[in-house]
C-alpha cells in the first residue's frame, strides 16, 4: 500500500521544506530588490561547509550557524558588488558562484581533511525531544530541528516587515521601479546591498540546515539542486514570504512521500523524477500567473536614465 | 524688487560625455508665479530640472533656492527644501496602490510601523482640498494615464512642496484634461506656491504662465513677461529661425480602395485595450487620421492589422485580398510599411547601428544579399542615398542608433519605411520626441506619399497635427470610433469631447 500522510511524511516533509523556505526566504529579499540570484544552490552549499567545519572546529553547532550566516553574508556582498557596482549580468554572476561554490568546497575539504567527499562528523544543531506524552503533536514535533522553528519565526518576521513597516513598502518599491525610489529620496542602492546581503545570509543558513541540521557532516555537492527548488519554490509563492512557505511545504511533501514510495513496486528512476516533473508541472502552471518585481534582473543605471 | 525670487540659477553645465546637454543656463523664477520653460525636444529641460531635484550633479554653475545656495546630492535633499517634481516619465510603482505611490519615502505611522490608516486621511483631505478625484485602493497600473497624472500631483502636495515643476506634464491628456490641470496650478499659485511648467506647445505657456524662459540647444535663449511675446516670437526663439508649420495640402484625389476594415475585433494582450469593432476604409493617396488618448486601442489596431495580434472578428481587406492573420514580412513584401511609435522598442533595434538599422525588414532582399552574404557595397550605397534624401545627421555609417538624437532616428525609420514605394503606409506618433525642424520635414514626407497616391493611415494624439495633416478624422474611444468626419466639419472641443468618451450634441457618430 501506497500511504500519504503517516507521521513519518510529515517529519520527513518538515526536514526536506526547512532548507526550501529558509532558502526562498533568503531568494525573495534578493528579488524584491530587483536582484536575481541564481547562485543560490552555490551559496547553500558553502554555508553546508562552513557550518560543518567550523562546527567540527569549534565543537559548537551554534557557531557553525553563524559561520553559515556569514559566508553567505560574504557572498551575498560579492553578488551584490558584481550586479550593482560593476553592472554585471545577474545571471551570470550567479552561476559564476554556483561553480566557485562546488569546485571550492571540494578543493577544501581535500586540503583540510585529505578527503575529497566529506567532512568528518560535527556537532549538530539541537532538536526538540521529550514531547512524546503529548497527543499527535507530540510525535510530530518531536526531533523538530530547532533552525526549522526559527525558519518559520523568520517567515513571520518577513512577512509583518515587508507589508507593515516603511522600510518593507520601501523595499518593496526599490524591486519594482527603483527610479520612482529614488525620486522619493530612497537610497535604492543601499536598500539592494542589505536587502542581498541579508537574503544570502538567510540562504548560508538554509545550508546550514543541511549540513549540521538534518546529518552531522558535510558531504560533496550536498545540495543536490535544492538552491534551485527553494528558487522554484519562491516563484510559486509570488515573491511572498507566506506563499514560499506554503510552496516549499508542498515541495517538501513530494519528495517525502517520494522517498516513503521507494521499495514499493515502482522502479526507482521513475520516483525519482517525480519531484522534479512536480517541480516542472507545477512551475508551468503557477509561472504564468506569478509575475516577480518589475525590475527584477535589470541594471539600475541612474545616471543614463 | 516686487517680489522676491524663488529660484535663481547661473551658467548651469552638464556634459553627458561629449553630448551638452546644458551648456550655461541662467533661469530666474519669481516666487508665487507660474513659470514656463520652452524649448524644443532635447534642448536640455529635463536635464535642468533632474540638476535642481538631484538627480544629476551639474558640472559647474550654482543654483540658488529662496536665497540661499544649494547644490543637492539626492532627490531627499531637494524634498526637504520643499521642491516637488512631476517627471516627464511618470514615477511610478506599478505594482503598488495609489495610496502606497503616494506615501512612498515619507510614510505616517509611528516608529518603524507604517498606518494606512493615517495616510488615507491625509491624503483624503489634500484631494477634497483641490477638487482631484483618486480611487487610492486601485493598483497603479490599472489607473489609466490621465489619473496617474493626477496621482504624480496629488504626491507632490503630499509632501507639501513649494516649488512645483512639472515637466511636460499635458502630454498625456485630453483638451479637457489640460485644462482642468490648468485650473489646478492655477490654484496652487493662488495658495503662494510656485510653478515650473515645461512644455513645448507654446499655446500652452500663452494661456498659463506668467513668464517664459526660451531654452535652444542647452543654452537660456531668453525670458520674457508673458506679455512681451506671442506664439510666433517664442517659436522663433525655440527653433532659431522663422518656422512654417502652414502646410501646403491641395484636395485629396483618393483612387482605389487600398484597406478596408469591417468590425475588426481583436484579442487583448496584457489587459490592455483591444480593438472592439472598428470599421472604416482608406483609399489611395487619402490620409485617415486616428485620434485617441494613449491606451484607447491603438495597439491593438495596428497590430491586428499587421498581423501581430491575434483578429478574433471582422475582415481586413488589403487591396481586395483578406489578410486576417497572414504573416508579416508578406504584408512588407505586399506593400504595408510602418513607422511605429517607440522608435526604440519597435522601430529600430537598440544594439545595431545606422547602417543595419537601415536595412532592417529588408536584410534578405535580393539587392542587398547574395550567395548567403551581405552586399556591403550596395547596402552603403542605399544606406547612403536614405541619408542623403532624408537629411539624416549622423556620424557614419557605423555610429550606434543611439547616438542619433530623436528626430533623426525617425528619418531613418521612414527612409527606410518609405524605400520599397509601400501602397499602404501605417504612421504612429510619427512626431513623437523629435524637433520641430523634423515634424516640418516628417509633414511634407507624408503629404508628398498622399500625393504619390499612397494611402496613409495616421494614428496621433496629436490634435494639431491630426487636423492639419488628415482629410478624414475618426475619434478613438475605448477601442471604439465616437465619430468619424472631415477635419473641417469636427471642432477641436468636439474632439476632445469625443476623446474623453462623451459624444457631443448633433453630433452624428460614425460613419
Ligand atoms: N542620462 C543621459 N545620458 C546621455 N545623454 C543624455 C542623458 N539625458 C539626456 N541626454 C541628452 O541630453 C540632451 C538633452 O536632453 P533632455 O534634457 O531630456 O531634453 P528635453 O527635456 O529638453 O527634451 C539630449 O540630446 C539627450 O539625448
Ligand atoms: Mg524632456
Amino acid at each position: 500500500m501506497i500511504s500519504f500522510l503517516t507521521i513519518s511524511i510529515i517529519q520527513a516533509t518538515v526536514a526536506i521544506a526547512t532548507p526550501l523556505y529558509i532558502g526562498a526566504l533568503g531568494g525573495l529579499f534578493n528579488e524584491r530588490v530587483g536582484v536575481v540570484n541564481v547562485g543560490l544552490d552555490g551559496i547553500m552549499l558553502s554555508g553546508a561547509f562552513a557550518a560543518a567545519i567550523t562546527s567540527y572546529y569549534t565543537q559548537s553547532a551554534w557557531m557553525g550557524v553563524l559561520a553559515a550566516l556569514t559566508v553567505g553574508a560574504l557572498l551575498g556582498l560579492l553578488h551584490a558588488a558584481i550586479c550593482i557596482e560593476f553592472k554585471a549580468d545577474h545571471v551570470v554572476s550567479g552561476v559564476a558562484i554556483n561553480i566557485l561554490a562546488s569546485s571550492l568546497t571540494v578543493f577544501l575539504l581535500q586540503l583540510l581533511f585529505n578527503n575529497k567527499g566529506q567532512s568528518p562528523s560535527a556537532p549538530k544543531i539541537g532538536q526538540i525531544s521529550n514531547l512524546d506524552s503529548i497527543p499527535i503533536l507530540g510525535p510530530i514535533l518531536n526531533n523538530m530541528s530547532y533552525l526549522t522553528i526559527i525558519g518559520l519565526v523568520l517567515i513571520l518576521l518577513s512577512h509583518f516587515f515587508l507589508y507593515r513597516t516603511k522600510m518593507g513598502l520601501r523595499l518593496r518599491s526599490v524591486g519594482e521601479n527603483p527610479y520612482a525610489a529614488q525620486s522619493l529620496g530612497i537610497p535604492v542602492r543601499r536598500y539592494m546591498y542589505l536587502s542581498v546581503i541579508v537574503g544570502c545570509a538567510l540562504v548560508g543558513l538554509a545550508g546550514a540546515f543541511l549540513s549540521i541540521g538534518m546529518l552531522n557532516v558535510f558531504t560533496k555537492n550536498m545540495t543536490a539542486g535544492r538552491g534551485y527548488i527553494a528558487l522554484a519554490a519562491m516563484i510559486c509563492g509570488r515573491w511572498t514570504p507566506l506563499g514560499s512557505l506554503g510552496a516549499s511545504v508542498f515541495f517538501g511533501y513530494v519528495l517525502a512521500w517520494q522517498m516513503n514510495a521507494q521499495g514499493l513496486a515502482i522502479p526507482a528512476q521513475i520516483l525519482e523524477i517525480i519531484p522534479y516533473l512536480t517541480t516542472i508541472i507545477v512551475l508551468a502552471f503557477v509561472a504564468k500567473r506569478a509575475r516577480g518585481p518589475a525590475h527584477v534582473g535589470k541594471i539600475f543605471a541612474p545616471s543614463e536614465h | 524688487m516686487a517680489k522676491e525670487e524663488a529660484l535663481v540659477i547661473n551658467g548651469l553645465k552638464k556634459h553627458f560625455g561629449h553630448v551638452k546637454a546644458n551648456d550655461g543656463i541662467d533661469l530666474i523664477v519669481r516666487a508665487g508665479t507660474i513659470h514656463a520653460i520652452v524649448g524644443e525636444n532635447g534642448a536640455g529641460k529635463s536635464t535642468l530640472m533632474k540638476s535642481l531635484f538631484g538627480l544629476h550633479q551639474p558640472d559647474s554653475g550654482e543654483i540658488h533656492l529662496w536665497g540661499e545656495k544649494v547644490q543637492f546630492s539626492s532627490p531627499l535633499q531637494a524634498l526637504s527644501h520643499g521642491i516637488g517634481m512631476v517627471h516627464q516619465h511618470f514615477m511610478l510603482v506599478e505594482a503598488l496602490s495609489v495610496l502606497e505611490n503616494i506615501i512612498l519615502g515619507a510614510e505616517p505611522g509611528k516608529g518603524i510601523l507604517l498606518s494606512y490608516k493615517n495616510s488615507r486621511k491625509t491624503v483624503e483631505e489634500i484631494c477634497q482640498k483641490y477638487g482631484l478625484d483618486l480611487d487610492l485602493d486601485a493598483i497603479v497600473e490599472n489607473v489609466p494615464v490621465g489619473i496617474q497624472q493626477r496621482l504624480e500631483i496629488v504626491k507632490v502636495l503630499y509632501r507639501g512642496a513649494r516649488l512645483i515643476i512639472l515637466d511636460e506634464p499635458t502630454a498625456v491628456l485630453t483638451p479637457q484634461e489640460i485644462d482642468r490641470m490648468f485650473e489646478i496650478l492655477r490654484e496652487f499659485k493662488k495658495d503662494g506656491c510656485t510653478v515650473i511648467f515645461i512644455t513645448h506647445k507654446l499655446n500652452e505657456v500663452m494661456a498659463l504662465a506668467d513668464d517664459v524662459t526660451v531654452i535652444r540647444d542647452g543654452r537660456t535663449v531668453g525670458h520674457w513677461p508673458i506679455s512681451e511675446v506671442n506664439e510666433k516670437i517664442l517659436a522663433r526663439q525655440m527653433v532659431g529661425r522663422d518656422v512654417v508649420l502652414d502646410l501646403v495640402k491641395e484636395d485629396a484625389q483618393p483612387a482605389e480602395l487600398v484597406l478596408q476594415i469591417q468590425g475588426l475585433q481583436t484579442e487583448q494582450v496584457n489587459g490592455d485595450q483591444k480593438a472592439d469593432g472598428l470599421s472604416f476604409n482608406i483609399r489611395a493617396g487619402e490620409i485617415l487620421g486616428i485620434i485617441g488618448v494613449a491606451g484607447n486601442g491603438q495597439d491593438a489596431l495596428i497590430e491586428g492589422i499587421l498581423g501581430l495580434r491575434k483578429v478574433e472578428k471582422g475582415e481586413i481587406l488589403y487591396l481586395g485580398e483578406h489578410i486576417n492573420g497572414v504573416d508579416t514580412s508578406y504584408l512588407r513584401q505586399k506593400g504595408v510599411s510602418c513607422i511605429s511609435a517607440d522608435r526604440l522598442k519597435t522601430g529600430l533595434v537598440r544594439e545595431f547601428n545606422v547602417r543595419e538599422n537601415a536595412i532592417l525588414g529588408y536584410h534578405t532582399g535580393k539587392e542587398f544579399v547574395s550567395n548567403l552574404l551581405f552586399q556591403n557595397k550596395r547596402i552603403d550605397h542605399y544606406v547612403n542615398q536614405i541619408i542623403k534624401e532624408f537629411q539624416i545627421k549622423t556620424p557614419s555609417l557605423e555610429a550606434p542608433i543611439t547616438t542619433l538624437s530623436g528626430g533623426n532616428q525617425q528619418k531613418l525609420i521612414i527612409g527606410r519605411e518609405l524605400h520599397a514605394n509601400p501602397k499602404l503606409i501605417i504612421a504612429v506618433q510619427p512626431t513623437r520626441g523629435v524637433d520641430i525642424g523634423a515634424i516640418e520635414f516628417i509633414y511634407q514626407v507624408l503629404l508628398e506619399c498622399r500625393r504619390q497616391n499612397t494611402a496613409v493611415l495616421l494614428v496621433s494624439n496629436e490634435l494639431e497635427e491630426v487636423l492639419s495633416l488628415s482629410d478624414r478624422v475618426a475619434v478613438l474611444y475605448q477601442g471604439r470610433f465616437m465619430g468619424c468626419n472631415t477635419p473641417d466639419h469636427l471642432s477641436k472641443e468636439d474632439i476632445g469631447l469625443m476623446m474623453a468618451g462623451v459624444r457631443p450634441e448633433g453630433e452624428g457618430g460614425s460613419e
